[in-house]
């Protein structure tokens, strides 16, 4: 798992982060400012500043943000002038937006703060649809609106081009101030800040929502925060009934907030259509006498503290039930707290300040166990440098920028040196007349405390008391406070900054429900001691003169959005002693190089000329321990071979035994009963070709393939009785199988891998008579092995670069090791076997149907489909009886409408038809008499596999440069296309770091989805819109190369996936057939036409040497039929490179298939000569009995 | 691709020796003893493995001049109670092979060597070897929560040379707890062919007080000083584990979890380094 950051703000508003996988926080190098607040998500930092004002702080990614600005410019025809900007009366505006209603010409378009940047100047957008047009990117038609086409005809009246323009956000790993915008009436200064609701359904990434709070307790939304606008667009007010002091947003759609006078409102409404959600309820506090002052929410929970500082659970909480259902008193006091991703929560305790960290929350113990305290260090100003260059490594979140010499940090600072930061104190109030009479104040600005005061004195004018303040003479604001409350002066006071020294108090950010709690304090009683009135603002300053850089620090606010732990992350936060840090760092530097240590490297060394020296010449000595047969027996079910097939109880044995060559072999056998005779059915170890787990809710079970059984499409079927058994078995008959063929380790370079529609990942050794011509042996023979993981796609080649992509779009690099998974032990490796999740969504279809009566209803006809269904109707999946789709999965969202359905849907997620089944469209008409929509509920996996995590960017596409295995290539070209459809291009990538280290953007006009990269630099891509691209001018000396040139289509059709070999380039279309580009040449690499190859293939990849690969949609076998079946191309050669049959290997169920990597070169001759020499001399002196194979074998 | 860990266990499972078995001159015979060639697991006991060499000899000999058999290399008997591989790195290291060994029927050396009258022998020296290592690992944890299958599986393993049936139990007694980042003390013997003594075995923790990993080098300078080479003299001894010489810089807790014996010792020998 990657790292990510905890966020928190200490009490002198100094921001620091500490990242999962460091032990030290991490000052925030580029704030200048001092915070208050911060309220984190993954890709950015949100945060109240001193002065009130709202800043983000956008983390630097190697995605840029980037918005494409467009507008149209429309023309005439007229007989004189020809076409022309003079349009009829009734016509559009010469410069218009797509619909031509909106007057757009391009000096109206601004940039919408200092944080952004035009990318270049505005220029003619050429392509149409997918098709270039004329010079100019002119389209025509006959009038406006209507539609347009980009060949000009007799009767093309009017014309219109599109001007494109990119800015991009430029503001990032900086605190940068967000613009207010054209927000009607200016919110006032903020208090209290929560950004959220990322994880709403299927929300767009990057959106997200951001509610404020005002200091005169209103409560503010921003509107139209998204990726390519992660400030927002503006502000709307949100109308409460009452003043709210604190408000939190979850990660889903839970917004709860607290009134000044302690009662909670939970927000409803909020939703996938309407994040600003719709009302208000109220709350009560969970303590009759004592009000709530803070509250925190996340997906399903709510935690609160009242102003006695007790912590309190909300029982009950979920988005179908915001409101929850009553309150349990939790351990603890704590002064703030705030709920993170996973539903973990943190607090400030309010002992001493520390971060705590709730332990042992987890799906089904919400509340969690224990507090623990995060002991570790802050990064002192003395080790600054070395703390810069360690968090640029772990975290990937450091904050450049300048480095300020007199840090605002530094607690004992003379306030001389800091003017605008003078101490506010408040007021005792029978001090009043005194402070007023005092003269002149030499105070620059207004500070955030004195808003508090502000606000305070707007209350009742009695604030409570701070003794150690009363001593230091008072003087008053130098300016009356501007703005709305009606301040009485006096109410300010500011201890003057001449009297700093050791004795000026550094004042820091305040918290308004502090200054409640002070209030509330100072009412109940007049003189409590500062201990019960401890908080933020009032925080003991007498004692802030010891704080030393050693000395622990006292935190004021923490926010968790950004930090991905569970109950179950090793976290090395606790309790970590000085000691015990430094130790367990050594510890890392000794274990972490163990891969690489000389010691290491030499061991392995050594071991190998030892094997040289001792064993390899004396192979023909006789072994000392002879082998014996190895029996390992159990019970399963067997699917039985004929009809009427049902599952049938039968005992297993695997017998193993030494074969002939040394190699171990075994037989496999199942017996069982028919009509009371006792049978077996057998296979050979080594006869096995795969072995596929096909979990299902109702059973463990699995297939085995044997070449034969692949050519009937009918695999042995077993089930064992658990889930443990099935894969004790799965793995020791793989082991034996692969020992029976001598595989041990890693996969080879050259490997061919494969991945089931579950998401298994399969790989298989290249031979040289796989390669043979024209006489290869069958595909189906191929022997797949299992490595461990979940992906959707693998791309590679030949160097051993070989990169995965995720269900949930994740990027994953291999590591080199084999097993993981159900493999442990021995057939597995261990120092690169890595935690591996993925996520994807369960689908389920409400069907309704139209009755002149009630409209749509869940009442069909008889006739009907469930109304609850899969995507065939015919299975009944209902919200309640639909599971995860194994029992690794489990559900980690609640069932929402998906509203990306190919066909589009109405606001509802509505789909319509005439009848089922049929193609639906997203409006209804007349003749739609059935409707339906689908839910989607997601799902998470967490396994292991020789996979790490390539964040951030998550990706739909990659390929890399395919090459000759001994290519002595420094740089491996590697596309991707991220799931947004932007190209992009990893630097940094080689055989020795195949992970690459940074992305490189390249620019294009549209989205896309598939890209290839050749042999000979080749790249060509698909965008979304179905038509093909060739970038030009890509070499070693210029990886992104310079420019799309468009392809067009073969005729009316949609391409969906590219694959580039050596010269070959083949693409797939959205109705299956294959095409493959006619005319390629060195000189002309775009070629000349699409010639169709085949249909039936869901997916190519093309090898280094131009061998073609797919995955076919359907294969009839002798006994039943599969989908998603891996074949090959036979009869390539270089007169005929589109070749001549298919070849038919494993398949039932496969999704991908990719032979980049196999560089094997069919050698020349029909039949491989095998070289029979042997190392080393047989004297036939040396042998027992003279000859190799008497000895004394029994 | 960097061989993985697990490729070491199996390289330190599989090594073998090769041997050549010549009777003893003075033993009588029918008629005259073939010498025999055999490959020695370099993990095992002489006495386990050496069926077909006494089956070949007897062969040509009387039953009545048979007595308990008995090794010898060059006049040194070999001690069946140390493992195959530490004998021969011990005493025949740098010498051609095969390992000439020559077998005795007659005179068996009381004071030198241990009776094996049976393979029950060996399996309870291999046993409270195992017991003995866990001891020292885990306090005897892990090895007393096995159940007696357990035990026997180990057992079986090494004795018919089944590196997985071995491994799926033994994995667990090369486990500790990540945070102590090791096990308790580490359990090696030191051999040496210089001294009377039969080894050196002392308590020695894979972590140092400070929290570093110890080295091979460290746990020498402990217990045979001698075997670090000092800067400015020759190499005086060769510190060989399993036939090769790791470098003094490896983790001893390292060396522990991969290249220890299936007694889950790890045997070190030391031996003077070859004048050339």
């Amino acid at each position: 798992m990657p790292s990510s950051l905890l966020w928190a703000v200490d009490v002198y508003g100094r921001v620091y982060s500490l990242s999962t996988a460091g032990q030290q926080w991490e000052r925030c190098r580029d704030a200048h400012l001092d915070f208050k607040r911060v309220s984190a998500t993954a890709q950015c930092c949100w945060g109240i500043a001193g002065d009130n004002q709202i800043y983000l702080n956008v983390h630097a990614s190697d995605l840029p943000i980037r918005y494409q600005e467009e507008t149209y410019e429309n023309q005439r025809w007229n007989p004189v002038d020809g076409f022309s900007d003079r349009l009829l009366p009734s016509d559009r505006w010469q410069w218009s937006d797509v619909t031509g209603l909106q007057h757009q010409p391009l000096d109206s378009f601004q940039l919408l703060s200092d944080n952004w940047e035009w990318e270049g100047d505005w220029y003619v957008d050429e392509n149409f649809g997918g098709d270039p047009t004329d010079k100019g990117g002119w389209t025509y038609a006959m009038d406006f609106p209507a539609t347009y086409t980009k060949d000009k005809k007799w009767n093309s009246c009017v014309r219109r081009r599109r001007w494109i323009r990119y800015r991009r956000y430029t503001a990032r790993d900086v605190w940068a101030k967000v613009p207010s915008g054209e927000t009607p009436s200016l919110p006032d200064p903020f208090n209290d800040l929560s950004c959220g609701s990322w994880d709403i359904s299927d929300e767009p990434a990057g959106r997200l929502s951001l509610w404020a709070v005002s200091l005169q307790g209103k409560v503010w939304f921003r509107d139209g925060i998204c990726h390519h606008n992660p400030e927002g667009s503006i502000w709307e007010e949100v109308d409460v009934p009452g003043e709210v002091v604190q408000i939190s947003c979850g990660p889903a759609d839970l917004v709860w907030a607290v009134l000044w006078e302690g009662q909670l409102l939970v927000r409803e409404g909020v939703g996938r259509d309407c994040p600003r959600g719709s009302s208000w309820v109220v709350v009560e506090s969970p303590s009759p006498e004592v009000g709530a002052v803070h509250v925190a929410v996340g997906v399903n929970v709510v935690w609160a503290i009242t102003k006695d500082h007790r912590v309190w659970f909300r029982r009950g909480v979920n988005s179908h039930n915001p409101c929850g259902s009553g309150w349990i008193g939790m351990v603890g006091e704590m002064v703030m707290i705030n709920v993170g991703l996973n539903d973990q929560v943190w607090a400030i305790s309010c002992e001493d300040r520390a971060v705590c960290f709730r332990q042992g929350v987890t799906g089904s113990e919400l509340s969690g166990k224990a507090w623990k305290v995060v002991s570790v260090t802050r990064d002192s100003d003395r080790s600054h440098s070395s703390a810069s260059t360690s968090s640029l490594q772990s975290a990937g979140c450091f904050f450049g920028g300048e480095v300020r010499v007199q840090s605002q940090g530094s607690v004992l600072s003379d306030a001389d040196s800091e003017t605008e930061r003078v101490p506010v104190a408040v007021a005792p109030s029978d001090s009043e007349p005194v402070a007023s009479d005092v003269p002149k104040a030499r105070i620059p600005k207004v500070t955030s405390d004195s808003f508090i005061s502000e606000l305070v004195s707007d209350r009742d004018g009695q604030v409570g008391r701070r003794d150690t303040l009363t001593t230091a003479p008072s003087i008053p604001e130098e300016e009356p406070v501007e703005g709305t409350g009606q301040i009485k002066p006096p109410t300010l006071v500011l201890s003057p900054s001449q009297s700093g020294g050791l004795q000026d108090p550094q004042w820091s950010n305040v918290d308004l429900e502090e200054a409640q709690t002070l209030l509330t304090a100072g009412a109940v009683a007049e003189s409590s001691d500062t201990c019960s009135l401890s908080s933020v603002a009032t925080y003991n300053l007498g004692l802030e003169e010891a704080y030393g850089g050693e000395e622990p620090a006292l935190w004021a606010w923490v926010a968790g959005g950004s930090c991905s732990v569970d109950a179950h992350s090793q976290l090395n936060w606790f309790g970590s002693s000085a000691g015990a840090n430094s130790s367990a760092q050594s510890m890392s530097l000794s274990i972490t190089p163990a891969q690489t240590a000389v010691w290491r490297k030499q061991i392995l060394e050594q071991l190998t000329q030892r094997s040289k020296r001792e064993v390899d010449n004396f192979r023909h000595y006789e072994q000392a321990i002879e082998q014996s047969v190895w029996v390992k027996k159990g019970s399963m079910q067997w699917w039985r071979d004929w009809k009427p097939h049902k599952w049938v109880d039968v005992r297993f044995a695997l017998e193993q035994f030494c074969g002939a060559e040394g190699n171990k072999d075994g037989i496999l056998f199942i017996y069982y009963t028919f009509n009371d005779e006792k049978k077996y059915l057998h296979a050979f170890i080594n006869e096995i070709t795969i072995l596929v787990p096909v979990l299902n809710e109702s059973k463990h079970t699995f297939a085995i393939y044997t070449a034969e059984r692949t050519k009937q499409r009918w695999p042995i079927r077993l089930a064992a009785a658990t889930e443990q058994e099935m894969h004790d078995w799965l793995a020791l008959l793989s082991v034996s199988c692969c020992d029976a063929r001598g595989l041990h380790g890693p996969p080879s370079h050259q490997a061919i891998w494969s991945v089931t529609c579950k998401g298994d990942i399969f790989v298989s050794e290249p031979t040289l008579s796989l390669e043979v011509s024209p006489y290869p042996t069958p595909c189906d023979q191929m022997f797949w092995r299992q490595v461990g993981g979940h992906l959707r796609l693998i791309e590679c080649n030949s160097l051993g670069v070989v990169w995965g992509i995720g269900y949930d779009h994740t990027a994953w690099v291999f590591t080199g090791g084999y097993g993981g998974g159900f493999f442990q032990g021995l057939a597995s490796s261990t120092d690169n076997i890595f935690t591996q999740t993925d996520v994807k969504s369960v689908h389920i279809y409400e069907n309704q149907r139209w009755n002149p009566v009630t409209g749509y209803t869940n009442r069909g006809l008889p006739t009907d489909r469930y109304m609850w269904s899969d995507a065939t109707g015919l299975q009944e999946c209902t919200k309640t009886n639909t599971k995860p789709p194994s029992p690794h999965w489990t559900w980690v969202s609640d069932w929402s409408v998906d509203y990306g359905v190919s066909g589009g849907t109405d606001r509802e997620g509505w789909q319509f038809a005439a009848d089922f089944p049929a193609s639906y469209h997203g409006h209804k008409t007349l003749k739609d008499f059935v409707r339906r929509r689908r839910w989607a509920r997601k799902c998470k996996l967490i396994t292991t596999g020789p996979w790490q995590e390539v964040p951030p960017i998550s990706l739909t596409d990659v390929t890399i440069l395919p090459c000759r295995a001994q290519c002595p290539l420094d740089q491996v070209h590697l596309w991707a296309i991220s799931s947004k459809g932007d190209v992009l291009c990893r630097l940094g990538v080689s055989r020795h770091t195949p992970a690459g280290t940074s992305w490189l953007h390249i620019g294009a006009d549209q989205p896309f989805k598939s890209i290839s990269i050749g042999a000979a630099y080749q790249v060509w891509a698909i965008a979304r819109d179905g038509s093909a691209f060739y970038r030009g001018s890509v070499s070693p000396q210029n990886p992104a190369g310079d420019c799309w040139y468009h392809i067009p289509s073969p005729c009316r059709q949609k391409l969906r996936q590219v694959c580039v070999g050596r010269a070959s380039v083949y693409t797939v279309d959205e109705n299956g057939n294959l095409w493959y580009r006619q005319g390629v040449t060195p000189s002309y690499p775009q070629g000349s036409t699409w010639e169709h190859v085949s249909n039936n293939v869901r997916k190519v990849s093309v090898g280094p040497l131009d061998q073609v690969w797919i995955i076919a949609d359907k294969v009839q076998g002798s006994r039943s039929l599969s989908c998603g079946t891996v074949c090959r191309r036979l009869g390539l050669l270089p007169t005929e490179p589109r070749g001549q049959s298919w070849d038919y290997g494993i398949g039932g169920g496969w999704d991908h298939v990719t032979v980049r990597a196999n560089a094997t070169e069919a050698p020349r001759t029909g039949i491989p000569t095998l070289s029979s020499t042997r190392p080393g001399s047989h004297p036939a002196a040396q042998m027992n009995g003279g000859s190799l194979s008497a000895g004394e074998r029994q | 691709m960097m061989a993985d860990d697990k490729d070491v266990l199996r390289d330190v499972w599989f090594g073998r020796i090769p041997a050549c078995f010549t009777l003893y001159q003075d033993e009588i015979t029918e008629r005259e003893a073939e010498p025999f060639y055999l490959l020695l697991p370099r993990v095992s006991y002489l006495t386990l493995v050496t069926d077909k060499v006494k089956k070949h000899f007897l062969k040509v000999m009387k039953a009545e001049d048979v007595e308990e058999m008995w090794f010898e290399y060059e006049g040194t008997p070999l001690k069946w109670h140390y493992p195959i591989g530490v004998l021969f790195d011990l005493h025949a290291s740098n010498t051609a092979l095969p390992w000439s060994v020559t077998v005795h029927f007659k005179n068996f050396p009381e004071r030198d060597l241990l009776h094996c009258p049976s393979n029950s022998v060996i399996e309870a020296h291999f046993m409270s070897s195992i017991k003995e290592a866990d001891a020292l690992k885990h306090k005897g944890q892990v090895i007393n929560d096995m159940q007696k299958k357990d035990h026997k599986q180990l057992w079986m393993g090494l004795q018919n040379d089944k590196f997985d049936q071995f491994w799926a139990m033994n994995r667990k007694l090369m486990e500790y707890p990540t945070e102590e980042g090791g096990f308790r003390y580490i359990p090696f013997r030191v051999y040496q062919t210089t001294s009377d003594r039969p080894f050196i075995q002392r308590l020695f923790r894979p972590m140092s007080q400070e929290g570093c990993h110890q080295t091979l080098g460290d746990l020498l300078k402990e217990v045979f000083p001698a075997a670090i080479p000092q800067d400015d003299e020759p190499k005086r001894y060769q510190v060989v584990i399993h036939g090769i010489e790791p470098m003094l810089e490896t983790p001893i807790q390292w060396l522990s979890e991969h290249l220890s014996h299936p007694d889950n010792f790890l045997h070190i020998s030391i031996i003077p380094s070859p004048s050339d």
